[in-house]
């Protein structure tokens, strides 16, 4: 019945799909990617089943393709997220996410003494271990492992 | 090493090391050199560290540069609100390289990102101070003979004291092994713990300074217990006393132990210990000359 459900949120020509996004950060992907702040046309759904993930919610750009790089900031969100590139209502292409070696400006750093938090400074943090996820602050150094990772 | 600022002890390579610590010896036989004629530095303390500033100083000083610069935020404009950016382009203006201190984790990151000039942490709230590090390094070397191999016992509050979080980082080099002796609320860090696991360096912790673990020492690194970490004052009552170290507990040590204190002392280190020739904590402090001016040559590519 899947199927079904898919259709609730229609097909598109060419573009891209960005699909298994847990249900709870749909908008926080639209608010990494920018989404929020663009003239592109697009169609998202939430609370979809999903045999893998319960619930899963799912979006659609209609004639955009993203960079890599952008794609890779969705792994902060989920490692689960799948990318289906479209082309004549065709799935041509597939990509999973991955951690970038660095992360700019979307994440917070929750030290309250960090410069960061304190001179008005973009944060920049390195990652230093993809599974589990850590990352460094480049600033004030504290590390922090994913679930004290906060995103902006 | 990253750029030509010293930030963090991170920045520097295993070789970055040895050259500073090779320059601090030269500095040390001789430690007035013509280095920085006609050179000004920015010498930045928005927080007041008297100790660091006069070394600091004292190397520009005896290098033959000048120093500009306030020894508090207090009596400059950064209390008037001024931004640490608009104060660093300030200075970067009129100097040669910048010395910084400041309570802000990450502020002399960020300067160092304005600057055109150098710039060297001279210590970044509860995160680094590199020169700090130099000057036990170098204290180590001179008395050890290598940096290699050595058996480091670290005593006090190894939670929120940046000195040995530092030396942890700079002797991961160097394949030392490890003994944590703190109260298990001032222990060290999971950050650091996981840190050595990483680069395969053993360590052991402790909760009572034994002369066991004393015994094992090629560096006995003591710190300070600060009375304000505490929330329960009977409880600093209580482990103040623990960690004091006292001449008898030196008795069976090894004879090329040396104990290292990144000063000032309250009352960790019993007075008595400063007559044995152990003691080495007065000499490190001296060593931090040296070492700072073999910093700033670096830096300035000198
Ligand atoms: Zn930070």
């Amino acid at each position: 019945m899947t199927g079904k459900k898919e259709l609730q949120v229609s097909a598109i020509e060419n573009g891209t799909v960005i699909d298994r996004i847990p249900s709870n950060k749909l908008f926080t992907v639209i608010s990494i990617l920018g989404l929020d702040n663009t003239d592109l046309t697009m169609t998202f759904g939430m609370n979809l089943n999903s045999n893998a993930l319960g619930n899963k919610a799912i979006i659609k750009l209609w004639d955009k393709y993203l960079a890599d790089e952008e794609i890779n900031k969705l792994a902060l969100v989920s490692k689960d997220i799948k990318i289906n590139i479209i082309k004549n209502y065709e799935v041509v292409e597939k990509k999973v996410v991955s951690l970038p070696e660095s992360i700019n400006g979307i994440v917070r750093c929750v030290n309250p003494k960090c410069v960061t938090n304190c001179e008005g400074v973009s944060t920049r943090f390195n990652v230093v271990s993809k599974e589990p996820i850590a990352i460094q602050c480049c600033y004030c150094e504290k590390i922090f492992e994913e679930k004290r990772i906060e995103i902006i | 090493m990253k750029g030509n600022s010293l930030i963090s002890i991170e920045d520097l390579t295993r070789d970055d090391i040895l050259e500073i610590l090779e320059r601090a010896a030269e500095f040390e036989k001789n430690p007035n050199q013509d280095l920085l004629k006609g050179k000004v530095a920015g010498v930045l303390f928005f927080e007041p560290s008297t100790r660091t500033r006069l070394s600091f100083e004292t190397a520009i000083n005896r290098l033959g540069g000048k120093v500009v610069g306030f020894a508090d935020a207090k009596i400059t404009s950064a209390t008037k609100g001024e931004t640490l950016k608009d104060t660093i382009k300030m200075v970067d203006n009129y100097v040669d390289f910048i010395v910084m201190r400041h309570h802000i984790e990450g502020a002399a990151r960020y300067a160092s990102e304005i600057a055109k000039h150098p710039v060297i942490n001279a210590g970044d709230g509860a995160n680094q101070h590199p020169s700090q590090t130099m000057l036990d390094l170098y204290s180590i070397k001179k008395t050890q003979g290598t940096l290699e191999n050595l058996n480091i016992v670290m005593v006090g509050d190894l939670k929120y004291g940046r000195t040995v979080h530092s030396l942890l980082q700079a002797m991961r080099h160097f394949n030392p092994t490890f003994h944590f002796v703190a109260p298990n609320f001032l222990k060290m860090p999971d950050q650091y713990k996981r840190y050595l696991e990483v680069a395969g360096i053993p360590y052991y912790e402790h909760t009572e300074l034994t002369t066991d673990v004393i015994n094992e020492a090629d560096i006995l690194y003591m710190t300070r217990v600060q009375k304000e970490r505490f929330s329960d004052p009977l409880e600093y009552e209580r482990v103040k006393d623990v960690y004091i170290l006292k001449n008898s507990m030196l008795a069976n040590s090894k004879d090329t132990m040396k104990v290292l204190h990144p000063l000032p002392r309250v009352n960790e280190i019993s007075t008595d210990v400063d007559e044995n020739p152990k003691a080495y904590y007065f000499e490190q402090a001296h060593n931090g000359l040296f070492a700072r001016e073999a910093i700033i040559a670096k830096v300035l590519g000198l």
